[in-house]
Order: structure tokens, then sequence, then C-alpha cells
């Protein structure tokens, strides 16, 4: 059933997903047309976090296929079970089994060893299929992946075709690391996620964090936004935005002007590196944390 | 044309007939805009727009976007172009491709929406352009015209690169880049085969296999280098002052992204063009069609700080590996300051291989790089030299080749 913007907002919002004006509708899309949805942006953002909420939305289950170089299909597609089929041949090997009837049985359901994209295909009741860091996997994964993602059935040579149960939600996501073949591209719905503005990252942080002050949260946010407008080598996140709050919640710090101080060494949680950490010094800090009203 | 309407869009309504042309008019808007829509996108479209969704302006807004943006560039600019189609907003400034082709005025869309592209004609932005530019062999005896120093403002004409589709002049080009090409890959290869002497079994790969086989190594798996070819990315200076200059180094870029494994191309102005999906195009005629449409404000000033800053944020962690080699075309005048360039071209050094800079403007007689820019960016580049021709660029075969 195909949920409408209205509710899928209101569900995002309960499973403690804040979402942009925008991803509601991009969701919905993907339901009315079935196409999978790919979502671009910088690291750290919360790409992952869109496909772990919309399958809280849908109530089904994820099932995530995390992508690397080198990564192939007996690791992301299936694979038999060696060992298991070795020691069937075995057990067997001393009754005088027939031959054929052996063979039929190791090339049976029992011995194939479902990975993601498989199990994803099979399941009856429409998973949220994660497809993660597609950049990172080779061109030729990504030419097999399209062919999957537009006939969603798999051809498995002992066994035969194997159809999708059900199309599964698919979700990929991008850090741009390498250029995506426009095929990809235009198989997918696009969303590019940025970083969120002071008032939804405000939300976040209040959706996120538990027992934290709206005021305290509010000047996190402000505070953030202009680190992030610093020349820094790498830009918080916002999962870096929800340490710090937490670090800041944990050392009982209610308002960052009573504590200038906590404020500049806790900032690590945002600097990841020694270049950033240099550069913030504790007048930047200070010209930062002034600048938040 | 593109645009089929599945059934239960084309409702048998007058409304519906209409929205569904309008629709499909702008589709053609976007496509004039560089968007990669086609049939089924346009088919998908009108589900949209029978869908509730289309109720209202902003979730129909957002679900067009979702559907037709295919990246970062398309999602930035997406919304200027419908605000312009469907409200007539800021339609000059926002999208002067289509201002400039009086076949998407807005004014003509509502009335004709089916007609534009019968109405469609060719516009003479010739004259625009700088006579000179199309022609290299004019360049020396306009010595005393040429333009030095840079200015501030952006072109929003478009120029024409037809004007530069001289078949002569583009198979020379490729002449040279293929050698080039050819050059730096032997090179390469043969680099390769040393490091292929060291070839071993990956025996975790071969037993990993080989379980099928109960263990028998059948299949046996080897280890070897990683094969990484040169990668070339060309940052090419489009502004007034390289004018002269620009049709040359467009037709080597064709050639290069024709003959090289990788290679990525980029013009700045006062802004960043990733120009490489244009350029690829196997006919020159139509690449540099589809170029002019993607370079307005050739012609301008220049930024080349702002613009490397671009780069640097936005396309060198996607375009540059362990083996790039950076080629900036540049007369280095620039309108920023030489601390922004310096800054930029620091943490370019960082990310490539070997930076190339070619400046046209040391071929000229008495000629040194003073320019403010080009004292900044010097200390981070490995190769500085003269290419104001196909024949100079020839000549710097060997220099370019070693890298």
């Amino acid at each position: 059933m195909t949920l409408s913007r209205e509710q899928i907002t209101e569900r995002l919002a309960a499973v403690g997903y804040v979402a942009d004006r925008e991803l509601p509708v991009a969701l919905q899309l993907m339901d009315m047309l079935d196409r999978p949805l790919l979502l671009e942006g910088e690291a750290g953002v919360g790409k992952t976090e869109v496909a772990k909420a919309l399958s809280a939305v849908h109530g089904t289950p994820l099932i995530r296929l995390q992508c690397y170089e080198g990564l192939d299909q007996s690791t992301a597609l299936y694979e038999w079970n060696y060992q298991r089929q070795l020691l069937a041949i075995r057990a067997r090997e001393g009754a005088g089994a027939d031959p054929y009837e052996v063979e039929q049985d190791i090339f049976s359901e029992r011995f194939l060893l479902e990975r993601p994209l498989l199990a994803a295909i099979r399941r009856p009741d429409r998973p949220v299929l994660l497809i993660d860091e597609i950049d990172r996997a080779d061109e030729e994964f990504e030419a097999f992946l399209l062919e999957l993602l537009s006939d969603f059935q798999v051809s498995i040579p002992e066994l035969g075709t194997v159809k999708a149960a059900s199309i599964p939600r698919v979700v990929l996501t991008s850090n741009s690391t390498r250029e995506l073949s426009d095929a990809l591209r235009r198989r997918c719905l696009y969303h590019y996620v940025d970083y969120p503005d002071v008032e939804r990252e405000t939300r976040i942080i209040l959706a996120r964090v538990p027992r934290i002050a709206t005021a305290l949260a509010l000047q996190i946010a402000r505070l953030v936004e202009g680190v992030r407008k610093e020349e820094l080598r790498k830009v918080p996140g916002v999962a870096e935005t929800l340490d710090w709050a937490a670090a800041l919640t944990g050392l009982g710090v209610e308002n960052l002007h009573a504590a200038p101080e906590t404020v500049h060494e806790t900032l690590r949680c945002l600097l990841k590196t020694q270049e950033d950490r240099a550069r913030v010094t504790p007048e930047v800090s200070a010209r930062l944390l002034g600048k938040v009203a | 044309m593109m645009c089929r309407v599945p059934a239960e869009a084309g409702d048998v309504s007058e409304a519906g007939t209409y929205m569904a042309r309008r629709l499909s008019a702008f589709m053609r808007t976007l496509r004039d805009n560089a968007f990669a829509v086609g049939l089924k996108e346009g088919a998908d479209a009108a589900q949209v727009l029978a869908s509730p969704l289309a109720l209202r302006r902003d979730s129909l807004r957002s679900a067009l976007k979702a559907l037709v943006c295919a990246c970062r560039s398309d999602w930035l600019k997406f919304d200027a172009v419908f605000d312009a189609f469907w409200l007539g907003r800021g339609v000059r400034l926002v999208v002067p491709i289509a201002a400039n082709t009086p076949r998407t005025k807005r004014a003509e869309q509502r009335h004709l929406p089916g007609r534009e592209l019968e109405q469609r004609f060719q516009p003479s932005l010739g004259e625009q352009v700088p006579a000179a530019g199309s022609n290299t062999e004019d360049r020396d005896a306009s010595a005393t015209g040429r333009m030095e120093g840079a200015t501030r403002a952006e072109r929003l004409a478009e120029t024409d690169f037809r004007r530069i589709h001289d078949p002569e002049a583009i198979a020379e080009a490729h002449a040279l880049a293929a050698r080039l090409a050819r050059r730096m890959r032997t090179r390469l290869s043969r680099r390769e085969r040393a490091r292929l002497k060291g070839r071993r079994l990956d025996l975790r790969r071969t037993i990993r296999r080989n379980v099928a086989h109960g263990g028998v190594p059948l299949e046996l798996v080897w280890r070897r280098r990683k094969r990484k070819p040169l990668r070339l990315v060309v940052l090419l200076d489009t502004s007034g002052s390289m004018s002269l200059y620009t049709s040359v180094f467009v037709r080597f870029i064709h050639g290069v992204l024709d003959h090289f494994h990788e290679a990525e191309a980029f013009l700045f102005h006062t802004r960043l063009v990733h120009v490489s999906a244009a350029l690829r195009e196997r006919d020159a005629g139509r690449a540099l069609d589809r170029l002019s449409l993607l370079a307005q404000g050739v012609g301008g000033g220049t930024r080349i700080g702002e613009s490397l800053a671009t780069f640097n944020r936005w396309h060198a962690k996607s375009v540059i590996h362990s083996r790039t080699c950076v080629m900036i075309v540049s007369d280095g005048y620039d309108t920023g300051t030489p601390e922004a360039i310096a800054d930029e071209m620091r943490r370019l050094a960082r990310r490539a291989k070997r930076i190339v800079w070619l400046n046209p403007m040391i071929g000229w007689d008495g000629y040194a790089p003073s320019a403010r820019g080009m004292q900044a960016a010097l200390p981070f580049v490995d190769l500085f030299a003269p290419a104001h021709n196909l024949k100079s660029l020839a000549a710097l075969e060997p220099y370019l080749a070693r890298l």
C-alpha cells in the first residue's frame, strides 16, 4: 500500500528521523514508480539513516549491502555452502546412495547461502535494501546491479531462475568518490542530502539526545553551523553534532556561554583531523561562541 | 514529442490535456537546460501529474525534482528552472540558455506549447565571440589586439562553440591528443611489466575459490598490481583574456577525452563547469553544440581562485586519484586575490600527482609571468610551459609524456 506524503512525514518523525521538506515526497515516489532512490551527500549527513528510517516507516526489515572495492557476486548475491555439501557427500558415501540423487540434493535450497541481494528479492514482505556506498564498488558490479534492479530476477545455474517474491525498496548511497554511470543515475530517483539548517539540526538533537534542553540544542546547532563555515578539511556531520551534544550534556553543561573552556575542549568531537584542530584555536572557538545568541 | 502520456494520465478532460502539454513543454525546457530527461522520465512525470502529489505546488516540485535530477548540479539548478517555467519568475537570470533562445520564453510556451520545436532557430551569437577567437591563424596578426588583464564582469551570453567546428583543425588536435595518449600509455605499460615480474599466486583467494572443487586447486587466482592508467584532468580558462586560444584548446580537450583512457575536462571563467560529458560526444559538431549550452559566461571575467575552490570542494574528490595529472590552461590574469589562488593551488597540489600549467602568454616576446595570480600559483606547479597553438602543444609532447 502506498503511503501518502503526510503519513510518511508523520511516521518518519515517529521513528526519530527529522526529514527535510523534499524527502517524504521522494520516498512516496519510490513506491509509486517502483524506482530505487539514490542518495548523495557529504559524509555524515545521515544518508544511511534514511534507509533505516524507511524500513521503520514501512515496518519491513532492512537488508544492507556494504560495497567495497572487489565486491563480487559471491559475497553480494549467493554462494553454495561448500562445507555442508562436502559433508553431505561424505555422509552418504558409505550408504551407496544414487549419485544422481546426491547431486540433486546438494544443489538444493538447503545448501544455498543467501547473500544480501538474493535475500532481498526472495523475501515476501518488501524489505528495504540498502546498497551503501555504491561508489566504492567496481564498475562491473555497478553494471550487474543495474541489471538486477531492472529485472529483479537472478539465475542460479544449478537451481534455475529466482524471481523476486516482492520488489524490495532499494536505497543506494554514494559519497561521490567516483562518478556513477549515467545509466544507474537515470534508473534512480535522486535526492541530495545536505547538512541540516539550524532549525532542523535542533530538532534532530532534540530527537536523538535524551534529556537535553531546547535552548542548549539550539545553541549547539548554531555553533555547529558556524564551525561548518570555517575552512576545515573535514566538515563535521550530524553524527559529530550528536556526539558533541551528548558530551556536553554528559558534562552537565546547560549553557554554552557559561562554560567556554569546556566548549573549546569538547570541540574535538567535531574536529577530526590534527590540522582542523590546530586551526580552531581558543580565540576561534570564542569567536564562534560569540556569534551564538 | 518525447513525453508519452500513459492512459490514466491522459484523462479525457480538457484540463488534463492542457496540463499534459504543459508538462511536456516543461520536460523540453529541462532538456534545454542539460537535464537528462528521456521517455521514461516523461512517462513517470505524467504519472506524478495524475497523482495527488500534483495538487500542491511544493509537492509537485519535490516529486519532479527527485524524478529528473541525476546529480548535485541538477539538484541545485532544478528549483530555479521549475520556478522560471511554472511561475514565470527570474527567467532571464537563472536560465540564461533558455532565455537566450526565444523558443523557451515563457509567454510563448503558454500559448504554443507544442510548437516551439518547429520554431527553433539557431541563435547567431557568433558576433559576440571576438572574431579572432575562431581562427588560430589570426593570432600572430592580432598581437596588438590581444586582451590582457581580467574583468570581473560575468558574461551571460551564450558563446557559440560551433563556430570553431573546423574539421581539419579538429583532426589535427585529435592526432596530437592521440599521440600524447599513446606515449603516456606506452610508458605506463612498460612500468606495468616490471611490476608484473613479482606476480605471485594469491593463496587466500585460490583456496577460497577452490573449496567448491573439494580443495583441489583447479582455478588459480594470481596477484598482480592494479592498473591505474594516468588520468588527465584539464581545467581550461575560457575568460575574455583567453579568447584567442579557447578554440585550440577546446579541440585539444575533445581529442584528449576521446583518446585517453581516463580524462576529465572543466571550463572556468567566473564559474567552473564540468564539461566531460558534453565533450565525450564522438561527433565533434554535436560535442561543441552541447558545450555551447553548458558554457554560458564564456568570454567574461576570470575568477581563478574561486573556480579552483569549486573544483577542490566538489570535484577533486571524484576526479583525482593517485595517478592524476592536472593540466591548467590559463594566462593567470585574475580578479581575485593571489592569496586565494595560492591557497587553492596548495590544496590541489596535495591531491594531484602532477600539476602542469600551460600559459599561452609565454609565447609572446617579453612576457614574464608577472600576473599576480600566476606568481602565487607558480610554487605549486610542476611544469610551467608555453602553449598557444597546436604546434607549441606538440612541442611539449616529450615533457608531458615524462610526467
